[in-house]
């Protein structure tokens, strides 16, 4: 995979430009987390970042999660997957889904400890459910790169740990917002830090530690 | 006081009406009127089940005749609503929609003869357009999220059915089983013009005077409409739409020489058949607009807004009957509330053709019976989802009751939604008042059969899309009032 960047990237809502310009590239291998203040842009930078790099195979998670209500949580992970077979194998999942593909989200979903809602449409679960769902679909999708925002917010102590661990270890290159302090610099290589539309910090995760990120907040 | 917006349109659209009533025409012209109510009416009580194959028939066509014009126009519909986005198939849809399915009917009628495939087109065709616009109007409501999220490369079709078609699926379901309903409607209507459907066999009888058989029809017609929820059930929905098809009869043959001579030579216009060239059109044309279509037009406009009133005005009055600010909560308010309710079906059940040719052999011809059976059918619908709108409302503990109540607490918030569905059916109203020409009132229906009856095809077309386009007229003007009193309401809020 080759670096990915972004160059002077703005992004305006209407008149008023709420982002950038700003620049940055993220090397292969490298999982960036982006702290700020809510509302300062992450989620329109995670946006930004889709656009231009959808070709190159990004996955998006984004916070409202996308996911389909009236589908099973089977149908909304395999989702993940659309672009991998024909038409009619989609169309016939719909109606029959395959052993295989079934064996396969099934184990997923243990995984991140929703083995028992396999076949419950989207619509009836939790708020902590539907996000660890949305995870299974972009971690099954097996993309280049992850973009996620708050991909865990829903969740709490070791639930969110395991699902980290989870998304981390399908995605060696991500960015993924975050407003948990501590959680990103243990998941993370590198700290974005936005202010005002533009970046305030970008540093290493190792050589940070929570207070450095204080004035951001 | 000054007068807002909404009361002055009501206002226009009331003093409109009893100027239309100086010119119109309403008198009961037959010999003893409440005799054959009378017998109507005791038919209905003592229906004469006896002839079980005749019934039998007249049910089982209705019912495939149905289905298969639903299912093909859902279908269709569907694929039009996909690409609802270009001009011209949003245009292609209005159009089609805003012909009536009987003239529908009459025109396959002179080209395909009765052949079922002339039933199935005159309900397909009209529906398939009406499909088209709501099912494009809940795929667009639907989130886009989910589709943004798809990899990169998924097909169109996977992600359509994945993401917008998966999203929408209760609401396309609902509003496909509404419109079932409607098509058993339809179907029931074009007997009149000759399918072996319910109203053939009811005017059948009508003609001999057989009311028993009258009333068992309408009464087993009821009990199809009412108990469609149990038996359309989505399991069996595969079987009866694979059974449908060889339920339809078989009709008379087509003859492909009738078929090419109908769109050919029949429907062009006559001075361009005798070679007269241009010249010859306009004054074939302007006799025609002359001496047909502007009374025709005219009657149609004014029957309209009598119509539109007086259903508005039925509306207002009978939605109490199933609101429970006005029936109670407890057992005799559910009680009241339950009579209601039926008396609401068994009105927005009667399509408002078999109504009116009821009424036009109970009280013979005038517009009487056709602003009635207007009324009646569409106050009905829109009383029931005005009632069900004002039972979302909550009222303040200390509300006054009785009149107080509907005059200050419950009409003036239930107004706005009221006006929307009104506006929406104007134009429904406008089809069928053209359509019940055909029965002989004077409307541009009356002027199509009879240019048929002449077999002046060419007319009959012409008229046929100045009718068209006169709906298409009143639909935009609805919409222009909607958006101006800040109503909105979609098509969905059908029952």
């Amino acid at each position: 995979m080759t670096v990915l960047a972004l160059h002077d990237a703005v992004a305006t809502y209407g008149e008023v430009r709420v982002l950038g310009p700003l620049s940055l590239t993220l090397a292969p291998g490298e999982r960036v987390a982006l702290v700020g203040r809510s509302g300062v842009g992450k989620s329109t930078l995670l946006s930004v970042m889709y656009d231009r790099w959808r070709d190159q195979g990004a996955a998006l998670m984004p916070q409202d999660l996308g996911l389909v209500a009236t589908l099973s949580v089977f149908h909304n992970v395999y989702m993940g997957r659309l672009d991998r077979h024909p038409w009619w194998r989609n169309l016939l999942t719909l109606v029959r889904p395959r052993p295989r593909d079934v064996t396969e989200v099934g184990a997923l979903l243990t995984r991140l400890g929703l083995e028992d809602k396999l076949w419950t449409p989207c619509g009836e679960l939790s708020g902590g459910q539907r996000q660890r769902v949305a995870v299974a679909r972009v971690i099954h999708q097996d993309g280049g790169i992850l973009l996620a925002d708050e991909p865990v917010s829903a969740l709490d102590g070791p639930l969110s740990e395991v699902t980290l661990t989870a998304l981390t270890d399908a995605y060696p290159t991500a960015v993924l917002a975050m407003h948990d302090v501590d959680l990103a610099l243990r998941y993370c290589s590198r700290v974005i830090g936005i202010q005002d539309g533009a970046i305030a910090i970008d540093q290493p995760s190792h050589r940070l530690s929570a207070t450095d990120l204080l004035p951001l907040y | 006081m000054p007068l807002t917006a909404t009361r002055r349109v009501t206002l226009g659209l009331v003093l409109l009406a009893a100027v239309c009533l100086l010119f119109g025409d309403f008198e009961i012209s037959t010999h003893d009127p409440w005799h054959a109510l009378g017998r109507l009416f005791m038919g209905l009580i003592q229906p004469d089940f006896s002839r079980v194959d005749f019934l039998g028939e007249a049910l089982l066509r209705t019912v495939a005749f149905a289905f298969v014009g639903v299912g093909l126009g859902a279908a269709a519909g569907m694929l039009l609503a996909l690409l609802f986005r270009y001009f011209w198939v949003r245009t292609f849809c209005a159009f089609i929609r805003a012909i009536h399915e009987l003239f529908w009917a009459l025109i396959f009628l002179q080209s395909f003869g009765l052949h079922p495939i002339t039933g199935v087109l005159a309900i397909a065709i009209p529906y398939a357009g009406t499909f088209a616009k709501v099912y494009a109007e809940i795929l667009d409501e639907c989130d886009p999220q989910p589709e943004r999220t798809l990899p990169q490369r998924a097909g169109r079709l996977s992600a359509l059915v994945y993401t917008r078609i998966s999203q929408a699926w209760p609401h396309l379901v609902s509003y496909t089983a509404y419109r079932l309903e409607c098509g058993l409607r339809s179907s029931a209507v074009i007997g009149f013009v000759g399918m072996p459907t319910l109203g053939f066999h009811l005017a059948g009888a009508f003609a001999q005077g057989h009311y028993g058989t009258v009333g068992a029809l309408l009464l087993l017609f009821y009990a199809l409409i009412a108990s469609l929820r149990l038996w359309a059930r989505p399991r069996l929905l595969p079987v009866y739409l694979l059974a449908s098809p060889f339920l339809l009869g078989t009709g008379l043959p087509i003859m492909w020489s009738n078929v090419s001579r109908f769109f050919t030579h029949d429907i062009v216009p006559a001075p361009l058949r005798r070679g007269e060239g241009l010249e010859g059109l306009w004054p074939w044309f302007s006799d025609l607009l002359l001496g047909q279509a502007l009374p025709g037009i005219w009657n149609t406009l004014l029957l309209t807004q009598i119509a539109l009133v007086l259903t508005g005005v039925l509306a207002m009055t009978l939605f109490p009957l199933i609101s429970h600010h006005f029936t109670g909560r407890h057992f005799t308010g559910r009680v009241r509330g339950a009579i209601g309710h039926g008396i609401l079906v068994v009105m927005r059940s009667t399509p408002e053709y078999l109504l009116a040719f009821i009424l036009l052999q109970l009280w013979g011809p005038s517009m009487l019976p056709a602003v009635v059976a207007l009324a009646l059918h569409n106050g009905g619908i829109i009383g029931h989802l005005v009632g069900r709108r004002s039972n979302e409302i909550p009222l303040r503990q200390d509300a006054p009751g009785g009149m107080n109540r509907y005059a200050y607490e419950v009409a003036p918030r239930v107004y706005g939604p009221f006006l929307a569905l009104l506006f929406y059916r104007w134009e429904i109203i406008m089809r069928e008042t053209a359509i019940l020409g055909i029965l002989g009132i004077a409307t541009l229906g009356f002027y199509v059969d009879s240019a048929i009856q002449e077999l002046r095809f060419d007319r009959a077309m012409v008229l046929i899309l100045i009718t068209a386009l006169l709906n298409i007229g009143v639909d935009i003007l609805a919409r222009h009032l909607r958006a101006r009193l800040h109503l909105s309401h979609t098509a969905r809020s059908e029952p």
